[in-house]
């Protein structure tokens, strides 16, 4: 998206609204004053510090936390609770996994919970595993599949929600640096086809430049957006060309600027 | 010789040899006892009580008993612990009794279990059920606590319902603990059943044993050992061979606990 059309976006409806949200766990401020829109499509990514509430605020609008006070409000009504279409990736793939179920048997968890008619899944199954590139591997176990295998599992499973909002917590981070570029050139495919909204938070600044639409940029203590930088990069996006493209350099000074000092 | 095939009879070498002492050692000595009998004494007592059927119906009897009582110990005691395990409010409620209860000798109860019960099968079954029961309430209890939060987090998120997370989430995450406490409380099974028939049930192994003694039969009496021995030892490798096949091929499964 450019930005003429991430300007032409901000006329439409949002898919999600954060209006100024705070929270506060065991007397502790850990949010504050946060408003936020995500538009439909739209990929935006979360940096800050640690301690910055990016995790928080994911879980917040994954329906995890109940805010404090402010509203979420998700496709026109109040979040109450995790919503069918609204989707998370977990960095710990390894946990959030089930060991027991093979490939298909994880991706089946979710067509089982939505309701999916028993007859209609294996098709659905082959589908996923096909697009995340796992169609050989659909009878093993995550305990036999390396790191990036199951991160593309967990990715299909959540694709199997058929999710209109993709919520993302560093789900790279625990990969090596080719895995993750081959993971996120496969995640951008993945998006621009299902049109689905993400929001990805990752605490690699040339990983939110090269993926987002927007980067917002946190503060801690407590947790508030400070500066939202707009990635005005051309689409589709490349490993080689977009690192090198001028704009994304003078963002990734930006970036680096904004959490020195953030973290000064 | 083939390192595979020392390897194999490796483990035979030292139970062969103490045999062999203690069959030369009792020849030697001249031993005669009223509770020690040469190896050879004792395998042909084991032949014996094996084709004339008392060995056969004792086991019966014995195996009857231990696995009744396991079964009440294991249906009551899981269900109760995955009960505790999910709501915490009656787990806090429960503690302090449960305790109390666990802390509690199952042998020290005997004596209210014969006025109940009398003597026999129903009062061997109701000791083993209710020792058992403890064991296997706590470590379902700790199992189903020990579902990684993550895991109720992606069924939150997926949607699944009350039911469809305990049957396809916990239930098969605290699985791996649950066999690791039937295994357990299989073993204290027999423990409890032979120790019921040597003190108050005139049936199966135990009370055979018992009764060899009284006949001054030092052969008959150490054979029965050996054979229960062997039965415990048949009762693991059953149980360890279920346990494979239900979790051993998975990697990150069934290893953790």
């Amino acid at each position: 998206m450019t930005r003429q059309e991430s300007e032409a976006a901000s006329h439409r409806q949002p898919l999600v609204s954060l209006l100024d949200v705070n929270l506060s766990l065991g007397g502790i401020e850990i949010l504050r004053n946060i408003k936020l829109d995500l538009f439909p499509g739209e990929f935006v990514c979360v940096i800050g510090p640690s301690g910055c509430g990016k995790t928080t605020l994911l879980r917040l609008i994954a329906g995890l936390f109940r805010a404090g006070d402010g509203r979420i409000i998700y496709r026109g009504k109040e979040l109450t609770g995790p919503q069918h279409d609204i989707s998370v990736v977990f960095q710990d793939y390894g946990k959030a996994l089930l060991p027991w179920r093979t490939a298909a048997g994880n991706i089946a968890l979710a067509l089982e919970a939505n309701g999916t008619p028993r007859a209609d899944r294996p098709g659905i199954i082959a589908g996923l595993l096909e697009k995340t590139g796992l169609a050989a591997h659909s009878d093993k176990y995550p305990g036999q599949m390396s790191g990036g295998m199951q991160q593309r599992l967990q990715i299909a499973r959540c694709l199997a929600q058929d999710p209109q909002l993709l919520l993302m917590d560093e789900p790279f981070g625990a990969l090596d640096a080719m895995t993750r570029q081959g993971l996120q050139d496969e995640l951008l495919a993945i998006l621009a086809s299902t049109g689905a909204t993400a929001f990805f938070v990752t605490h690699d600044l040339e990983e939110a430049i090269y993926l987002g639409d927007r980067v917002i940029g946190l503060l801690p203590h407590p947790g508030r957006v400070a500066e939202v930088f707009d990635v005005p990069l051309p689409r589709p996006r490349h490993q080689l060309e977009t690192r090198e493209d001028p704009e994304f350099l003078r963002l990734r000074r930006e970036l680096a600027r904004f959490i020195t000092l953030a973290e000064a | 010789m083939t390192d595979r095939a020392l390897a194999d009879v490796r483990p035979f070498v030292l139970p062969v040899a103490l045999v062999t002492i203690a069959e030369i050692a009792t020849r030697v000595s001249g031993m005669e006892s009223y509770t020690l009998a040469p190896p050879s004494r004792i395998a042909a007592a084991l032949f014996q009580a094996g084709s004339d059927g008392t060995l056969v119906s004792a086991t019966l009897q014995t195996l009857a008993s231990v696995i009744t009582g396991f079964a009440i110990g294991a249906v009551v005691g899981v269900s109760l612990g995955l009960v505790l395990g999910l709501q915490r409010p009656l787990d806090l409620l429960s503690e302090l009794p449960v305790e109390v209860v666990r802390a509690m000798p199952s042998i020290a109860l005997l004596p209210v279990w014969m006025v109940i019960y009398g003597l026999g099968y129903k009062m061997e079954i109701a000791v083993i059920a209710f020792t058992t029961v403890w064991p296997n309430m706590v470590m379902t209890r700790a199992a189903v606590r020990g579902v990684t939060p993550r895991l109720l987090e992606v069924s939150r998120v997926l949607g699944l319902s009350y039911l469809q997370r305990i049957w396809k989430i916990v239930l098969p995450a605290a699985l791996p603990g649950i066999f690791v406490a039937l295994r357990l409380t299989l073993g204290f099974s027999l423990i409890i059943g032979i120790t019921i028939e040597i003190i108050g049930n005139p049936q199966g192994l135990g009370s055979a044993l018992m009764l060899a003694r009284e006949g001054m039969d030092p052969g008959t009496m150490l054979a029965l050992i050996v054979w229960i021995g062997l039965i415990g030892l048949a009762l693991n490798a059953i149980t360890a061979t279920i346990q494979h096949r239900l979790f051993g091929h998975i990697a990150g499964y069934g290893a953790r606990s």
